[in-house]
Protein backbone atom coordinates (compact mmCIF):
# COMPACT_ATOMS: atom_id res chain seq x y z
CA UNK A 1 0.00 0.00 0.00
CA UNK A 2 1.37 2.84 -0.80
CA UNK A 3 1.49 6.57 1.40
CA UNK A 4 -1.17 8.46 -1.27
CA UNK A 5 -3.80 5.62 -1.08
CA UNK A 6 -3.05 5.12 2.73
CA UNK A 7 -3.44 8.36 3.68
CA UNK A 8 -6.89 9.19 1.58
CA UNK A 9 -8.14 5.72 3.19
CA UNK A 10 -7.53 7.45 6.49
CA UNK A 11 -9.30 10.51 5.28
CA UNK A 12 -12.38 8.72 4.39
CA UNK A 13 -12.64 6.15 7.44
CA UNK A 14 -12.39 9.53 9.75
CA UNK A 15 -15.44 11.31 7.76
CA UNK A 16 -17.32 8.10 8.08
CA UNK A 17 -16.47 7.87 11.58
CA UNK A 18 -17.85 11.80 12.18
CA UNK A 19 -20.41 10.68 10.97
CA UNK A 20 -21.35 7.41 13.20
CA UNK A 21 -19.96 4.44 11.98
CA UNK A 22 -18.69 2.54 14.08
CA UNK A 23 -16.83 -0.09 12.68
CA UNK A 24 -14.41 2.34 10.61
CA UNK A 25 -14.17 4.45 13.85
CA UNK A 26 -12.78 1.20 15.59
CA UNK A 27 -10.68 0.18 12.65
CA UNK A 28 -9.58 3.50 11.92
CA UNK A 29 -8.44 4.08 15.75
CA UNK A 30 -6.78 -0.02 15.37
CA UNK A 31 -4.74 1.61 12.80
CA UNK A 32 -3.80 4.77 14.23
CA UNK A 33 -2.81 2.89 17.33
CA UNK A 34 -0.70 0.86 15.33
CA UNK A 35 0.94 3.45 13.52
CA UNK A 36 1.40 5.86 16.55
CA UNK A 37 3.20 2.93 18.35
CA UNK A 38 5.63 2.25 15.73
CA UNK A 39 6.52 5.79 15.42
CA UNK A 40 6.65 6.62 19.32
CA UNK A 41 8.12 3.54 20.35
CA UNK A 42 12.06 4.38 20.26
CA UNK A 43 11.18 7.81 20.95
CA UNK A 44 8.90 7.48 24.64
CA UNK A 45 11.92 3.85 25.25
CA UNK A 46 15.07 6.47 25.07
CA UNK A 47 13.52 9.00 27.04
CA UNK A 48 12.03 6.51 29.83
CA UNK A 49 8.32 6.39 29.16
CA UNK A 50 6.14 3.33 28.95
CA UNK A 51 5.48 3.68 24.95
CA UNK A 52 1.95 2.56 25.27
CA UNK A 53 0.86 4.74 27.98
CA UNK A 54 1.82 7.72 25.81
CA UNK A 55 -0.38 5.71 22.46
CA UNK A 56 -2.88 5.53 24.69
CA UNK A 57 -3.00 9.20 25.76
CA UNK A 58 -2.92 10.50 22.45
CA UNK A 59 -5.78 8.11 20.80
CA UNK A 60 -7.92 9.58 23.92
CA UNK A 61 -6.92 13.03 22.85
CA UNK A 62 -7.47 12.08 19.21
CA UNK A 63 -11.33 11.55 20.04
CA UNK A 64 -11.64 14.47 22.35
CA UNK A 65 -10.41 16.73 19.97
CA UNK A 66 -11.75 15.23 17.03
CA UNK A 67 -14.18 18.24 16.17
CA UNK A 68 -11.11 20.09 15.37
CA UNK A 69 -9.68 17.99 12.04
CA UNK A 70 -11.43 19.28 8.73
CA UNK A 71 -12.62 16.38 6.67
CA UNK A 72 -10.91 15.92 2.87
CA UNK A 73 -7.84 16.99 4.34
CA UNK A 74 -5.28 14.66 5.48
CA UNK A 75 -4.94 12.57 8.46
CA UNK A 76 -1.32 11.78 9.80
CA UNK A 77 -0.52 15.25 10.19
CA UNK A 78 -3.48 16.11 12.40
CA UNK A 79 -2.60 13.20 14.46
CA UNK A 80 1.01 13.98 14.46
CA UNK A 81 0.20 17.63 15.55
CA UNK A 82 -1.76 16.18 18.52
CA UNK A 83 0.53 13.27 19.40
CA UNK A 84 3.36 15.78 19.81
CA UNK A 85 1.59 17.80 22.53
CA UNK A 86 0.84 15.10 24.13
CA UNK A 87 4.46 13.82 24.12
CA UNK A 88 5.79 16.95 25.29
CA UNK A 89 2.69 16.35 28.33
CA UNK A 90 4.09 13.30 29.04
CA UNK A 91 7.59 14.44 29.37
CA UNK A 92 6.44 17.41 31.34
CA UNK A 93 4.86 15.21 34.20
CA UNK A 94 7.94 13.82 34.35
CA UNK A 95 9.74 16.80 34.68
CA UNK A 96 12.38 16.31 31.40
CA UNK A 97 12.26 18.90 28.62
CA UNK A 98 11.62 16.81 25.44
CA UNK A 99 12.90 17.82 21.77
CA UNK A 100 9.91 16.48 19.61
CA UNK A 101 9.75 17.33 16.03
CA UNK A 102 6.46 16.63 14.34
CA UNK A 103 8.23 16.23 10.75
CA UNK A 104 9.55 13.06 12.34
CA UNK A 105 6.54 11.68 13.73
CA UNK A 106 4.20 12.05 10.45
CA UNK A 107 6.83 10.62 8.21
CA UNK A 108 6.79 7.41 10.61
CA UNK A 109 3.41 7.68 10.89
CA UNK A 110 2.51 7.47 7.05
CA UNK A 111 5.59 4.86 6.52
CA UNK A 112 3.92 2.06 8.75
CA UNK A 113 0.63 1.45 9.49
CA UNK A 114 0.44 -2.66 10.13
CA UNK A 115 2.49 -3.10 13.05
CA UNK A 116 1.36 -4.64 16.15
CA UNK A 117 -2.21 -4.35 17.00
CA UNK A 118 -1.88 -5.63 20.93
CA UNK A 119 -0.73 -2.95 23.75
CA UNK A 120 -1.61 -3.15 27.33
CA UNK A 121 -0.47 0.00 29.69
CA UNK A 122 -1.43 1.28 33.01
CA UNK A 123 -1.24 5.14 33.42
CA UNK A 124 -5.34 4.87 32.23
CA UNK A 125 -6.18 2.01 34.99
CA UNK A 126 -4.71 4.07 37.43
CA UNK A 127 -6.54 7.15 37.05
CA UNK A 128 -9.81 4.82 36.32
CA UNK A 129 -9.19 3.65 39.84
CA UNK A 130 -10.16 7.19 40.97
CA UNK A 131 -12.95 7.52 39.12
CA UNK A 132 -16.16 7.36 41.06
CA UNK A 133 -17.59 4.04 41.36
CA UNK A 134 -20.35 4.22 39.11
CA UNK A 135 -18.21 5.77 36.23
CA UNK A 136 -15.38 3.24 36.59
CA UNK A 137 -18.08 0.28 36.36
CA UNK A 138 -19.73 1.43 33.43
CA UNK A 139 -16.29 2.47 31.83
CA UNK A 140 -15.46 -1.20 32.88
CA UNK A 141 -18.86 -2.80 31.21
CA UNK A 142 -18.23 -1.26 27.61
CA UNK A 143 -13.91 -1.25 27.57
CA UNK A 144 -13.08 -4.48 29.47
CA UNK A 145 -16.49 -6.67 29.35
CA UNK A 146 -17.51 -5.12 25.85
CA UNK A 147 -20.77 -4.95 26.05
CA UNK A 148 -22.76 -2.13 24.29
CA UNK A 149 -24.09 1.09 25.80
CA UNK A 150 -27.55 -0.29 25.57
CA UNK A 151 -26.37 -3.78 27.41
CA UNK A 152 -24.48 -1.83 30.20
CA UNK A 153 -27.84 0.29 30.82
CA UNK A 154 -30.07 -2.60 30.58
CA UNK A 155 -27.36 -5.00 33.29
CA UNK A 156 -27.16 -1.93 35.53
CA UNK A 157 -30.95 -0.98 35.19
CA UNK A 158 -30.06 2.45 33.64
CA UNK A 159 -31.24 4.36 30.71
CA UNK A 160 -28.65 4.15 27.93
CA UNK A 161 -28.39 7.55 27.86
CA UNK A 162 -27.84 8.24 31.45
CA UNK A 163 -25.10 5.16 30.65
CA UNK A 164 -23.55 7.47 27.87
CA UNK A 165 -23.17 10.41 29.29
CA UNK A 166 -21.81 8.91 31.89
CA UNK A 167 -19.07 7.43 29.42
CA UNK A 168 -18.77 10.50 28.06
CA UNK A 169 -18.33 12.42 31.80
CA UNK A 170 -15.51 9.87 32.81
CA UNK A 171 -13.68 9.81 29.41
CA UNK A 172 -13.87 14.24 30.00
CA UNK A 173 -12.22 13.11 33.20
CA UNK A 174 -9.68 11.23 32.27
CA UNK A 175 -8.49 13.29 29.57
CA UNK A 176 -8.67 15.97 31.97
CA UNK A 177 -6.48 14.05 34.51
CA UNK A 178 -3.46 13.71 32.26
CA UNK A 179 -3.44 17.20 30.62
CA UNK A 180 0.22 18.10 31.80
CA UNK A 181 0.41 21.54 34.03
CA UNK A 182 2.15 24.65 33.12
CA UNK B 1 -5.69 -1.53 30.25
CA UNK B 2 -5.30 -2.79 26.70
CA UNK B 3 -5.71 -0.64 24.01
CA UNK B 4 -8.08 -2.31 22.39
CA UNK B 5 -10.41 -1.49 25.66
CA UNK B 6 -9.89 1.71 25.22
CA UNK B 7 -10.34 1.70 21.81
CA UNK B 8 -14.45 0.45 22.40
CA UNK B 9 -14.65 2.87 25.17
CA UNK B 10 -14.05 5.98 22.66
CA UNK B 11 -15.98 4.00 19.61
CA UNK B 12 -18.80 3.21 21.94
CA UNK B 13 -18.70 7.27 22.69
CA UNK B 14 -19.00 8.10 19.46
CA UNK B 15 -22.67 8.40 19.00
CA UNK B 16 -23.32 12.02 19.16
CA UNK B 17 -22.41 13.50 15.43
CA UNK B 18 -19.80 15.73 15.73
CA UNK B 19 -19.82 19.45 15.32
CA UNK B 20 -16.88 21.24 13.43
CA UNK B 21 -15.20 23.62 15.63
CA UNK B 22 -15.55 26.52 13.38
CA UNK B 23 -19.20 26.08 13.69
CA UNK B 24 -18.77 26.02 17.57
CA UNK B 25 -16.69 29.10 17.74
CA UNK B 26 -19.88 30.83 15.10
CA UNK B 27 -22.39 29.49 17.57
CA UNK B 28 -20.36 31.21 20.26
CA UNK B 29 -19.58 34.64 18.73
CA UNK B 30 -23.30 34.56 17.62
CA UNK B 31 -24.56 33.88 20.60
CA UNK B 32 -22.06 36.19 22.66
CA UNK B 33 -23.58 39.05 20.69
CA UNK B 34 -27.13 38.45 21.11
CA UNK B 35 -26.20 38.66 24.65
CA UNK B 36 -24.04 42.24 24.42
CA UNK B 37 -26.48 44.01 22.05
CA UNK B 38 -29.64 42.88 24.66
CA UNK B 39 -27.44 44.60 27.17
CA UNK B 40 -26.79 47.66 25.04
CA UNK B 41 -30.32 47.74 24.20
CA UNK B 42 -31.27 47.75 27.80
CA UNK B 43 -28.53 50.28 29.15
CA UNK B 44 -27.40 52.17 26.49
CA UNK B 45 -28.50 54.39 23.46
CA UNK B 46 -27.96 54.89 20.02
CA UNK B 47 -26.78 58.52 20.58
CA UNK B 48 -29.04 60.79 19.50
CA UNK B 49 -27.41 62.23 16.22
CA UNK B 50 -26.74 59.15 14.63
CA UNK B 51 -28.74 60.16 11.30
CA UNK B 52 -26.51 62.89 10.39
CA UNK B 53 -22.86 61.33 12.03
CA UNK B 54 -23.40 58.43 10.00
CA UNK B 55 -23.20 60.87 7.01
CA UNK B 56 -19.59 61.89 8.38
CA UNK B 57 -16.47 60.11 7.55
CA UNK B 58 -14.99 60.40 11.11
CA UNK B 59 -17.93 58.47 12.41
CA UNK B 60 -18.35 55.92 9.53
CA UNK B 61 -13.84 55.65 10.30
CA UNK B 62 -15.12 54.83 13.65
CA UNK B 63 -17.50 51.75 12.26
CA UNK B 64 -15.02 50.70 9.80
CA UNK B 65 -11.86 50.43 12.02
CA UNK B 66 -13.60 48.49 15.23
CA UNK B 67 -14.90 46.33 12.56
CA UNK B 68 -11.94 45.62 10.60
CA UNK B 69 -10.66 44.32 13.95
CA UNK B 70 -13.52 41.99 14.42
CA UNK B 71 -13.57 40.27 10.81
CA UNK B 72 -9.23 40.16 10.82
CA UNK B 73 -9.23 38.19 14.21
CA UNK B 74 -12.31 36.05 13.23
CA UNK B 75 -10.48 35.21 9.99
CA UNK B 76 -7.61 32.95 11.71
CA UNK B 77 -9.65 32.01 14.81
CA UNK B 78 -10.79 28.72 13.70
CA UNK B 79 -7.19 28.21 12.69
CA UNK B 80 -5.98 28.50 15.80
CA UNK B 81 -8.05 26.76 17.47
CA UNK B 82 -6.80 23.47 15.90
CA UNK B 83 -3.28 21.32 16.69
CA UNK B 84 -1.39 21.99 13.89
CA UNK B 85 -0.25 25.15 11.38
CA UNK B 86 -0.96 27.29 14.62
CA UNK B 87 0.99 30.39 13.52
CA UNK B 88 -2.26 31.54 11.52
CA UNK B 89 -1.37 34.75 10.04
CA UNK B 90 -1.00 37.23 12.31
CA UNK B 91 -0.45 40.02 10.07
CA UNK B 92 -3.18 40.39 8.82
CA UNK B 93 -4.13 42.00 12.37
CA UNK B 94 -2.26 44.67 11.44
CA UNK B 95 -5.25 46.22 9.37
CA UNK B 96 -7.16 47.83 12.11
CA UNK B 97 -3.83 49.42 14.02
CA UNK B 98 -3.02 50.60 10.54
CA UNK B 99 -6.67 52.28 9.73
CA UNK B 100 -6.15 54.01 13.36
CA UNK B 101 -2.46 55.31 12.45
CA UNK B 102 -3.18 56.77 9.47
CA UNK B 103 -6.23 58.20 10.26
CA UNK B 104 -5.06 59.81 13.56
CA UNK B 105 -1.77 61.23 11.17
CA UNK B 106 -4.43 62.51 8.35
CA UNK B 107 -6.42 63.94 11.16
CA UNK B 108 -3.52 66.04 12.71
CA UNK B 109 -2.32 67.32 9.64
CA UNK B 110 -5.43 68.75 8.63
CA UNK B 111 -5.99 70.36 12.27
CA UNK B 112 -2.73 70.46 14.72
CA UNK B 113 -4.65 72.50 16.68
CA UNK B 114 -6.69 71.31 20.26
CA UNK B 115 -5.44 67.85 19.65
CA UNK B 116 -5.48 67.61 23.14
CA UNK B 117 -9.04 68.26 23.67
CA UNK B 118 -9.49 65.80 21.07
CA UNK B 119 -7.81 63.11 22.80
CA UNK B 120 -9.59 63.36 25.90
CA UNK B 121 -12.65 63.80 24.55
CA UNK B 122 -15.73 63.68 26.67
CA UNK B 123 -16.26 60.36 27.56
CA UNK B 124 -12.71 58.47 28.14
CA UNK B 125 -13.42 56.70 31.49
CA UNK B 126 -17.13 55.63 29.63
CA UNK B 127 -15.18 53.97 26.45
CA UNK B 128 -12.94 52.33 28.97
CA UNK B 129 -15.62 50.45 30.58
CA UNK B 130 -18.23 50.40 28.53
CA UNK B 131 -16.05 48.08 25.66
CA UNK B 132 -15.40 46.01 27.84
CA UNK B 133 -18.86 45.30 29.26
CA UNK B 134 -20.10 44.81 25.98
CA UNK B 135 -17.16 42.20 25.22
CA UNK B 136 -17.32 40.20 27.92
CA UNK B 137 -20.10 37.90 26.63
CA UNK B 138 -18.73 37.57 23.54
CA UNK B 139 -15.19 36.90 24.81
CA UNK B 140 -16.72 34.14 27.68
CA UNK B 141 -18.45 32.46 24.72
CA UNK B 142 -15.60 31.96 22.63
CA UNK B 143 -13.05 30.65 25.45
CA UNK B 144 -15.42 28.36 26.34
CA UNK B 145 -15.81 27.35 22.66
CA UNK B 146 -12.26 27.19 22.17
CA UNK B 147 -11.72 24.62 25.42
CA UNK B 148 -13.06 21.95 23.35
CA UNK B 149 -10.87 23.04 20.49
CA UNK B 150 -6.60 21.63 21.01
CA UNK B 151 -5.22 25.00 19.80
CA UNK B 152 -0.85 24.64 19.26
CA UNK B 153 -1.05 27.98 21.03
CA UNK B 154 -3.38 28.33 23.81
CA UNK B 155 -2.58 32.30 24.85
CA UNK B 156 -2.57 33.16 21.28
CA UNK B 157 -5.98 31.38 20.41
CA UNK B 158 -7.24 32.78 23.88
CA UNK B 159 -5.68 36.32 22.69
CA UNK B 160 -7.38 36.63 19.05
CA UNK B 161 -10.40 35.38 21.11
CA UNK B 162 -10.18 38.80 23.21
CA UNK B 163 -9.46 40.81 19.86
CA UNK B 164 -13.02 39.29 17.98
CA UNK B 165 -15.00 40.03 20.82
CA UNK B 166 -12.96 43.38 21.65
CA UNK B 167 -13.67 44.30 18.29
CA UNK B 168 -17.16 43.37 18.11
CA UNK B 169 -18.21 45.26 21.43
CA UNK B 170 -16.16 48.13 20.16
CA UNK B 171 -18.46 48.72 17.26
CA UNK B 172 -21.36 48.27 19.30
CA UNK B 173 -19.92 51.17 21.50
CA UNK B 174 -18.97 53.14 18.79
CA UNK B 175 -22.88 53.54 17.78
CA UNK B 176 -23.41 55.02 21.31
CA UNK B 177 -20.12 56.68 21.55
CA UNK B 178 -19.92 60.89 20.94
CA UNK B 179 -16.30 61.27 20.12
CA UNK B 180 -15.42 60.59 16.85
CA UNK B 181 -12.16 61.84 16.72
CA UNK B 182 -9.10 59.43 15.61
CA UNK B 183 -7.28 60.71 18.22
CA UNK B 184 -9.87 59.28 20.46
CA UNK B 185 -10.37 55.99 18.89
CA UNK B 186 -6.39 55.65 19.12
CA UNK B 187 -5.87 56.55 22.74
CA UNK B 188 -9.20 55.10 23.95
CA UNK B 189 -10.38 52.10 22.31
CA UNK B 190 -7.17 51.01 21.70
CA UNK B 191 -6.28 50.43 25.76
CA UNK B 192 -9.73 49.15 26.20
CA UNK B 193 -9.31 46.78 23.26
CA UNK B 194 -6.21 45.78 24.62
CA UNK B 195 -7.58 45.53 27.78
CA UNK B 196 -9.54 42.82 26.64
CA UNK B 197 -7.17 40.75 24.48
CA UNK B 198 -4.43 40.62 27.55
CA UNK B 199 -6.96 38.80 29.95
CA UNK B 200 -8.36 36.68 27.05
CA UNK B 201 -4.53 35.72 26.60
CA UNK B 202 -3.54 35.19 30.32
CA UNK B 203 -6.96 33.03 31.06
CA UNK B 204 -6.19 31.50 27.42
CA UNK B 205 -3.08 30.23 28.83
CA UNK B 206 -4.12 27.99 31.40
CA UNK B 207 -7.70 26.99 30.29
CA UNK B 208 -7.47 26.56 26.98
CA UNK B 209 -4.13 23.59 27.55
CA UNK B 210 -5.09 20.44 26.99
Amino acid sequence: MDQASDEARWTTMLELALDGDASAYQSLLQRLAAALRTALRSRARRAGLDDEDVVQEVLLALHMKRSTWVRGTPVAPWVAAIARNKIVDAHRRRGSRPEVSIENIVETLQADDDGDTLGEAHDLERLLAKLPAKQRLIVSEISLQGYTALETARRLNMSEVAVRVALHRSLKRLSAALRGRP
Amino acid sequence: MRTEALIRALVADNKQPVVPISRKLLIAVLSGMVFSVGLFAITLHVRADIGQAIRTVRFDFKLIATLTLAVTAAVGLPRSARPQDGAASAWTLAAAPLLVAVAVAVDLLMGPHEWLRRLVGQNALHCLLLIPMLSLAPAMALLLALRSGAPLNPKAAGARAGLLASGLGATLYALTCPDDSPLFIATWYTIAAGAVTALCAYIGRYALRW
